[in-house]
């Protein structure tokens, strides 16, 4: 950590070298970006929280204005009616069990992937990534049936072992080359000890691979929080509806009540934005590495 | 018995093979129980649908009863003759090509902009990358209030004094696919600038300068340095972008159903429309196995001539 005593040499030469890679008009062009990037990028989220504390009479009125006077209700409603609060549930339950099932087999098949050789490897891990290249819609009239076969709709497994199913591409495609480039050393150290490659595998592998299983945990996790069109096929009951899928149904519920849609909107950007800012590092570490590699 | 009588030398090759013998059919008990799952899981609800769907595409179905009517390949035939779906096809064309035309070079301009020390980057970083973590669904309906006609896009435009370009955004047939292109920018453009910017934080500065030294103006070191090194994150991003491209559906079910009158249909939103709305499952199913072909046909050309400099093969090797 800098303190300030350390700080004061390195200033000035800080300030040389931006003066040096920067003109004048490369400065001010930077500035302009910035305050249009935050502008874009700001207002629009700023407008909704702002707007559900108005009424959808002064929305009326005027669509863009300060709250005046503040009205609380909306959220109020909102959050002491059960439905935002069970919508939440509801997609945390499916994003926890698609991440579990997701990650917990795919390390299993990635260790499986690059410390066994047999015929066929490179096979199975090439089916493994065709997940990376279609949509889920694709497979979901099919899926649909097969889930209604089985007696998954309405259920909260019918979303989540699909979208388990369909992360386990990333999955793979991330875990594999990570545990194959842990040293070949500590493999041979723990055979030569007695240990079993599953122990290996439990006690020495899975601990070094720590970095890379949250980064996959966190895009299963945030996948299936996002996900609106499984939700959408398999769920009829609104007290099973997730969160992206209760959004779009109240717009179109209480499409008269702008301000409560907006309140309604506003509090389910919550958690996606909360959950961001705890795990920035990661998922934006984990989205830009997993794919530029 | 015989392995009474045989010799020493045998029974103890006999004895190291069954040793072998064990050894493997324990390796392949792990090898089972560790691939085993995810294959099962994977070869269930991804592999098997697919399988399931080109059957489905040779027949006329509702989804209801027994499958019965063989009709070949009458539902690709129906479905090329469609108007719609052509007219959907050209729509996921026409946002992939936009997206290189306009969100691109907007992009990489961004993020060389934004390619120097700043105050406050972490604060920026978390703002312009804010709208891709939103889930499609919310940004839909987000986008969709603030779109309403005398909304709050429309009253701000007015307040600024560009009234003339309120447009009945959703509504016109002739705008509604430039309006989803919008917002489809907004929430991904910043995805492409933070990936860029990672590329960019990947090329030694001393490049820059070794071209400054050289004569080269900042434009050319820019130009003819920055942006060949730049070229197998520009190549991921296309590739990324057009797949997208290809298969969007959220935002435009949510904002307008691929509406008015099809003129905001993409195939994903097609698909879904006949095979949930109008329970043509068959049909469906051949529109969603002529998606997934496209995108698989592209997705293999792409790794093979584009992309087989820089990672020899993304889809052979991992993308990791």
């Amino acid at each position: 950590m800098a303190t300030v005593a350390q700080r004061r040499p390195v200033r000035p030469r800080r300030w040389r070298m931006r003066r040096r890679d920067g003109s004048v008009l490369g400065g001010v062009l930077t500035w302009m970006a910035v305050v249009v990037i935050v502008v874009v990028t700001v207002v629009p989220l700023l407008y909704v929280v702002l707007s559900g504390f108005r009424s959808t009479g002064q929305l009326n009125t005027d669509p863009v204005a300060l709250p005046d006077p503040w009205v609380w209700s909306n959220y109020r409603d909102i959050l002491t009616s059960g439905d935002y609060w069970r919508f939440l549930l509801n997609s945390t339950v499916i994003a926890v069990i698609a991440t579990a099932l997701a990650v917990g087999l795919g390390a299993m098949a990635a260790f499986a992937l690059s410390h066994y050789a047999f015929k066929g490897r490179e096979l199975i891990y090439g089916v493994f990534t065709i997940g990376l290249l279609f949509p889920l819609g694709v497979a979901s009239l099919p899926l649909y049936l097969v889930l209604r076969d089985i007696g998954l709709l309405e259920s909260p497994l019918g979303v989540a072992i699909p979208e388990a199913a369909f992360s386990l591409s990333i999955t793979i495609v991330i875990l594999r080359p990570f545990m194959r480039a842990i040293p070949q050393e500590l493999f041979d150290a723990a055979m030569l000890d007695g240990a079993s490659r599953l122990a290996y595998f439990w006690r020495i592998l899975l601990p070094l691979s720590a970095p890379a299983l949250s980064t996959v945990a966190i895009l299963a996790f945030v996948t299936s929080w996002n996900f609106y069109l499984l939700p959408l096929l398999v769920f009829n009951e609104t007290s099973h509806f997730t969160l992206p899928l209760g959004v779009a149904t109240f717009q179109s519920q209480y499409s008269q009540d702008t301000a409560r849609i907006l309140a309604f909107t506003a509090l389910s950007m919550i958690p996606s934005l909360a959950f961001f800012v705890f795990a920035q590092r990661r998922i934006v570490g984990g989205l830009t590495g997993a794919i530029k590699g | 018995m015989s392995a009474d009588l045989a010799s020493r030398p045998a029974r103890r090759a006999t004895v190291r093979r069954a040793a072998r013998h064990r050894l493997l059919a324990r390796r392949r008990l792990e090898l089972a129980l560790l691939l085993g799952p995810a294959l099962l899981l994977f070869g269930a609800f991804v592999l098997a649908p697919i399988g399931i769907a080109a059957y489905y595409s040779l027949h006329e179905w509702s989804g209801f009863g027994p499958i019965s009517d063989f009709v070949g390949f009458d539902n690709y035939r129906r479905a090329f003759e469609d108007d719609v779906f052509r007219g959907a096809i050209s729509h996921n064309l026409i946002i992939a090509g936009l997206s290189l035309l306009i969100q691109l070079p907007l992009a990489i301009a961004l993020a060389l902009l934004l390619n120097r020390r700043l105050r406050g980057q972490g604060a920026l970083r978390l703002i312009v990358f804010a709208p891709y973590v939103l889930s499609e669904a919310i940004t839909a309906v987000l986008w969709l209030l603030l779109l309403q006609p005398d909304g709050a896009v429309d009253q701000t435009l007015q307040a600024v004094g560009l009234g003339g370009l309120v447009q009945p955004w959703l509504a016109d047939r002739d705008i509604v696919l430039y309006t989803m292109f919008a917002v489809v920018t907004w929430k991904y453009i910043g995805f492409g600038i933070i990936l860029l910017l990672a590329g960019l934080q990947g090329i030694p500065s001393e490049l820059r300068d070794a071209a400054a030294i050289d004569g080269a103006s900042p434009w050319q070191a820019t130009r003819y340095v920055i942006l060949p090194l730049l070229g197998p994150t520009i190549r991921i991003w296309i590739f990324l972008s057009i797949i997208g491209s290809l298969q969007l559906f959220d935002i435009v079910w949510i904002m307008t159903g691929g509406g008015p009158a099809g003129s905001s249909a993409t195939m994903a939103t097609y698909l879904i429309d006949r095979g949930f709305r109008r329970y043509q499952f068959g049909y469906g199913s051949a529109v969603a196995v002529i998606l997934f072909l496209i995108c698989f046909v592209f997705a293999l050309l792409y790794q093979r001539y584009a992309l087989r400099r820089d990672t020899r093969g993304a889809l052979a090797q991992g993308v990791g």
